[in-house]
């Protein structure tokens, strides 16, 4: 029989290969071929037929034929078999199988070869797949190596002896007497296996913790060495000396100081010095400070220590490398029960990796704002989860509308800013939504009786949306209720039978069910609504085949407040719009305001019952009256636009972080109350200004501008200028970006700084020059509204 | 660690270390969902992603991916030192190591692998320390065959040890 092909001629024939059947057709072949060769217990070449096993194991072929085979070249006498029979155990075999019992015998007599690499593939197969029955026959031997002196073999030992632990827990205690000098080695492979360990043992036994709790003061000698001395080749990466030691040390003094006065006290220096001193500019540095905090929030730390902690993760979470920013979320996600405050400086960071593009980043930060919303930032918070809802993928929507729904009830500042937020929810994430959310929202409408007339017209545009889960019959509970109710106003009990109208169209079930409601009120006292269920009942007799068409959508509307042109919703059944809030909040860390008080969730001012605007193309007509009554419930909830949540640039954040002695943010990041204004409107452009005041310096005032386009094509090159009074001065910081993008898709965000110091009333003259539409445009204007607050 | 996987950016698996005991079919299961997944990642996203209990760490070298699956109390970031120490030791074995070097020799990227890490956990720190071993273990085997086989090994170390 000709010699068996060599591993790499096989290699490369099969990967000349040019379709998936033709290699199948090849490693059949091969496998054959192999196959006789095991038969005929050929011992030359069973090394080279396992290993070409191996390899089309890994293509992914079956191998298992090749088991004993392995368990043969383990038996023989050449090193080379040895290799590749102990690699070909560890990647045929496991524990499940009966014959890896066979191998017991050889490892043990490996453990005692006389030449150590042997040895060290014994150890190295025992501490990768052994079963706990191996590792009971052999945990004598592993023992008996984990006391030598030869290094190369007691380092494999340790971790062997790790792996013997894991698998059967009874057996650490044999394993004590051999650990009391592993520290005094001066090899750095066994030093830090016998950290690994110690950690083992310390983490399994609290007996363990409790007897180890004396080697506190050796680790920080030695963690003391690696980083007072001088430049090590061997273990260098980056200027720093044996980082994985100096993590695995950090994590076992985590272990011994917790819950431990007096170790966590011994360790306090050397953490103070390895969070102070460590380079940062590489991973490696922050490696071991991520591991350095992990170890000073989780011991009995001084206070001063847990506060430099905290703030290297503030700084993290500022790092341009995202892997830092990841780790650092997740630390702070640890440390925010604990240390909630000291977390609560770096909200507006967090909130802002909510706009990351990074999955995993973003999940993180949702976890940490809901750990971080209270009663003093609820508003601000919610205003950032609700756009995250609304922009985020749909694997969050479900966690991110429960816990909004979970926030909203204990924070909510008031009971009409609560059902906003769930109709917001609902419209943004309907079909996300838990289902018991549903009857939790209509426990909590039927209980707030004053809010039925906003509850109504709200849940109305709601349903007719998207949200599909309430039922029909669950939505006319509501709107009977509300009829029926003592407390409805006239008014109120007027827009719930509109509502129900309407629904008749949209509803197929229970049509019969609102002509009856509708029938009934017919003979209501209240002339109002009298007349509304006559008419509405003759529509259902007379008009019944032009019901749909005068109950129709009414068609998006151009609607003109003082304000200027307002972001116009689509009413009558379109969902809450997402439009609403398109403008991406600006890139800026933003604490709260509670300006937003005023400007509510949706950025609707109150939304007045009555809207004296005429629809723009009437429905068919066909009874002008009854126009008129469908006229009236204009259910725009046209909100002027979304206000910019104040925002603090970028420039004033890191001083604060940075500078580890300064614990006081330099804005006040709770409640300043001012409101936010539109400076300009026109043209389909508009700025709106929110301000900010300092702590610091009571003359200056910080305003945010904010930059939207409501027109279907992009401004670009937009450039903002402005001038004060002479008393003031002013200083203009650069924009986010010189293009306003249609649709108020985005915005452009701007700070600018005044100062005041004769605390005038503050005006400015603005000037804006952008392109649109092919030709270029200008415009000069005043800004004379500015709120008493923002400069008093 | 877990377990560590190479794969090519065609999803094809270079090489793969289990540190837990797993049936061959759920390792072929873990295998191509995890695969999948870090695939589809963009090249600007972090090295990290949860997936099912584990915590995953990923980097990309050229036209492999190295990917380790750690367990929660582990440190990211150090493990991204660990596959970059790998890389490291796999580039002196081999001198300015590719994607193809892995492909012929992968019994050696095992035998590297095995001298750095043992269970999962760093065994050696220093690289001078693993590279020495690994070259003594490869004359031993020179020797073993030279014993067994008159045969003159000629060219670099890459065709050295033929099987």
């Amino acid at each position: 029989m000709p010699a068996p092909i060599r591993l790499r001629e096989l290699i490369r024939t099969i990967r000349t290969a040019r379709t998936q059947a033709e290699e199948r057709e090849m490693i059949q072949k091969e496998c054959a071929a192999i196959r006789s060769s095991f038969r005929e217990e050929d011992n030359t070449y069973r090394c080279r037929n396992v290993a070409k096993l191996l390899y089309m194991h890994m293509l992914g072929y079956p191998a298992h034929f090749g088991q004993l085979e392995c368990l043969k070249l383990i038996a023989s006498q050449k090193f080379t078999d040895k290799r590749i029979g102990y690699l070909g155990a560890m990647l045929l075999l496991d524990e499940r199988q009966d014959v890896h019992l066979l191998m017991t015998n050889c490892i043990k007599n490996d453990l005692n070869h006389s030449t150590q690499y042997v040895q060290g593939l014994a150890l190295c197969t025992l501490g990768c797949m052994g079963s706990s029955e191996m590792c009971r026959d052999l945990a004598g031997e592993v023992e008996k190596l984990l006391k030598t002196s030869n290094s190369y073999l007691r380092k494999k030992a340790a971790l062997c002896a790790v792996h013997v632990i894991r698998k059967v827990p009874e057996l650490m205690e044999m394993f004590l007497p051999a650990t009391k000098n592993l520290l005094n080695e001066k090899n750095h492979g066994v030093l830090h296996t016998s950290v690994v360990l110690l950690t083992e043992m310390c983490e399994r036994s609290p007996d363990m913790l409790a007897h180890f709790r004396k080697l506190v003061p050796q680790l920080v000698r030695i963690l003391k060495n690696l980083i007072m001395s001088g430049y090590s080749p061997e273990h260098d990466v980056s200027g720093i000396s044996d980082p994985f030691l100096q993590v695995r040390i950090l994590r076992l003094l985590r272990i011994l100081g917790r819950n431990d006065d007096d170790s966590s006290e011994a360790m306090n220096d050397i953490l103070a010095q390895v969070a102070t001193n460590t380079e940062t500019s590489k991973n490696v540095g922050n490696a071991i400070l991520y591991e350095t905090v992990l170890t000073i929030m989780d011991i009995k730390s001084e206070s001063g220590l847990r506060v430099l902690a905290i703030n290297i993760l503030g700084r993290f979470l500022l790092n341009n490398d995202k892997n830092i920013r990841y780790v650092a979320l997740t630390s702070l996600l640890k440390t925010v029960q604990t240390d909630h405050n000291a977390v609560q400086r770096h909200r507006s960071t967090i909130v802002d990796c909510l706009k990351d593009l990074d999955v995993s980043i973003k999940r993180r930060a949702m976890e940490l704002s809901f750990a971080l919303v209270n009663g003093n930032n609820i508003r601000g918070m919610m205003k950032e989860l609700l756009y995250f809802l609304d922009s985020c993928e749909p694997e969050f929507k479900a966690d991110c509308a429960s816990g909004i729904f979970l926030a909203a009830e204990k924070y909510a500042p008031s009971k009409r800013w609560h059902i906003d937020t769930i109709m917001r929810v609902l419209t943004t994430a309907g079909s996300y939504v838990r289902d018991d959310a549903v009857p939790n929202l209509i426990q909590l409408i039927t209980n707030s009786v004053e809010m039925h007339a906003y509850t109504v017209q709200r849940l109305y545009k709601a349903i007719l949306g998207d949200y599909s889960q309430v039922t029909e019959d669950e939505v006319l509970d509501i709107l009977e209720s509300v009829l029926i109710s003592n407390m409805s106003t006239s008014v109120t009990r007027g827009y719930a039978l509109t509502a129900i109208m309407k629904l008749s169209t949209r509803f197929t079930c229970t049509v019969n069910r609102i002509k009856k409601v509708v029938s009934i009120y017919g003979s209501s006292i209240d002339v109002e609504l009298q007349q509304r269920a006559v008419e509405y009942n003759a529509l259902f007799k007379k008009y019944d085949h032009m019901r749909s068409a005068l109950l129709e959508r009414m068609p998006v509307m151009e609607k003109v407040t003082t304000n200027g042109p307002t972001e116009i919703v689509q009413t009558n059944g379109e969902t809450e719009p997402a439009p609403l809030e398109t403008k991406p909040p600006p890139s800026g860390p933003q604490p709260t305001s509670q300006a937003n008080d005023l400007l509510d969730l949706l950025g609707g001012n109150d939304i007045t019952p009555v809207i004296p605007t005429a629809p723009t193309s009437k429905p068919a007509s066909a009874g002008g009256e009854l126009l008129d009554l469908l006229g009236d419930i204009n259910l725009t909830g046209a909100p002027a636009a979304a206000p910019a949540p104040a925002s603090v640039p970028q420039i004033s954040q890191p001083p604060f972080l940075l500078d580890g002695l300064s614990s006081q943010p330099l804005f006040n990041d709770i409640a300043t109350g001012i409101p936010s204004i539109t400076a300009y409107s026109k043209n389909g452009l508009k700025i709106e200004f929110t301000f900010e005041r300092s702590n610091t310096n009571p003359s200056v005032t910080v305003i945010t501008i904010q930059a939207s386009n409501s027109t279907e094509l992009d401004m670009t090159d937009f450039v903002f200028q402005a001038a004060v009074p002479k008393t003031f001065q002013l200083q203009l910081l650069s924009p986010s970006s010189s293009i306003v993008p249609a649709f108020n898709t985005g915005t452009i965000t701007q700070v600018i700084k005044v100062l005041n110091p004769q605390k005038q009333q503050l005006r400015m003259r603005i000037k804006l020059t952008y392109n649109h539409k092919g030709s270029a445009m200008q415009d000069l204007a005043e800004v004379n509204n500015f709120p008493p607050q923002s400069w008093q | 660690m877990q377990f560590m996987l190479l794969f090519s950016r065609q999803g094809k698996l270079r090489l793969q270390k289990w540190y837990v005991p797993l049936s061959d079919k759920e390792k072929k299961k873990i295998t191509r969902e995890l695969v999948q997944t870090v695939l589809a990642r963009k090249p600007k996203m972090c090295s990290f992603l949860e997936w099912r209990d584990l915590k995953i760490v990923y980097k990309r070298y050229a036209s492999l991916y190295f990917c380790c699956a750690i367990e929660d109390q582990d440190n990211e970031l150090i493990t991204l030192e660990i596959i970059h120490r790998y890389v490291e030791l796999l580039d002196k074995y081999f001198g300015s190591v590719c994607e193809l070097d892995i492909i012929f020799n992968f019994e050696k990227a095992y035998f590297i692998l095995d001298e750095f890490l043992l269970g999962g956990e760093v065994q050696e720190t220093s690289k001078k320390n693993v590279l020495k071993a690994i070259e003594q273990a490869d004359l031993l085997q020179e020797k073993t065959e030279n014993m067994y086989h008159s045969r003159s090994f000629i060219g670099c170390k890459k065709s050295i040890l033929e099987y």
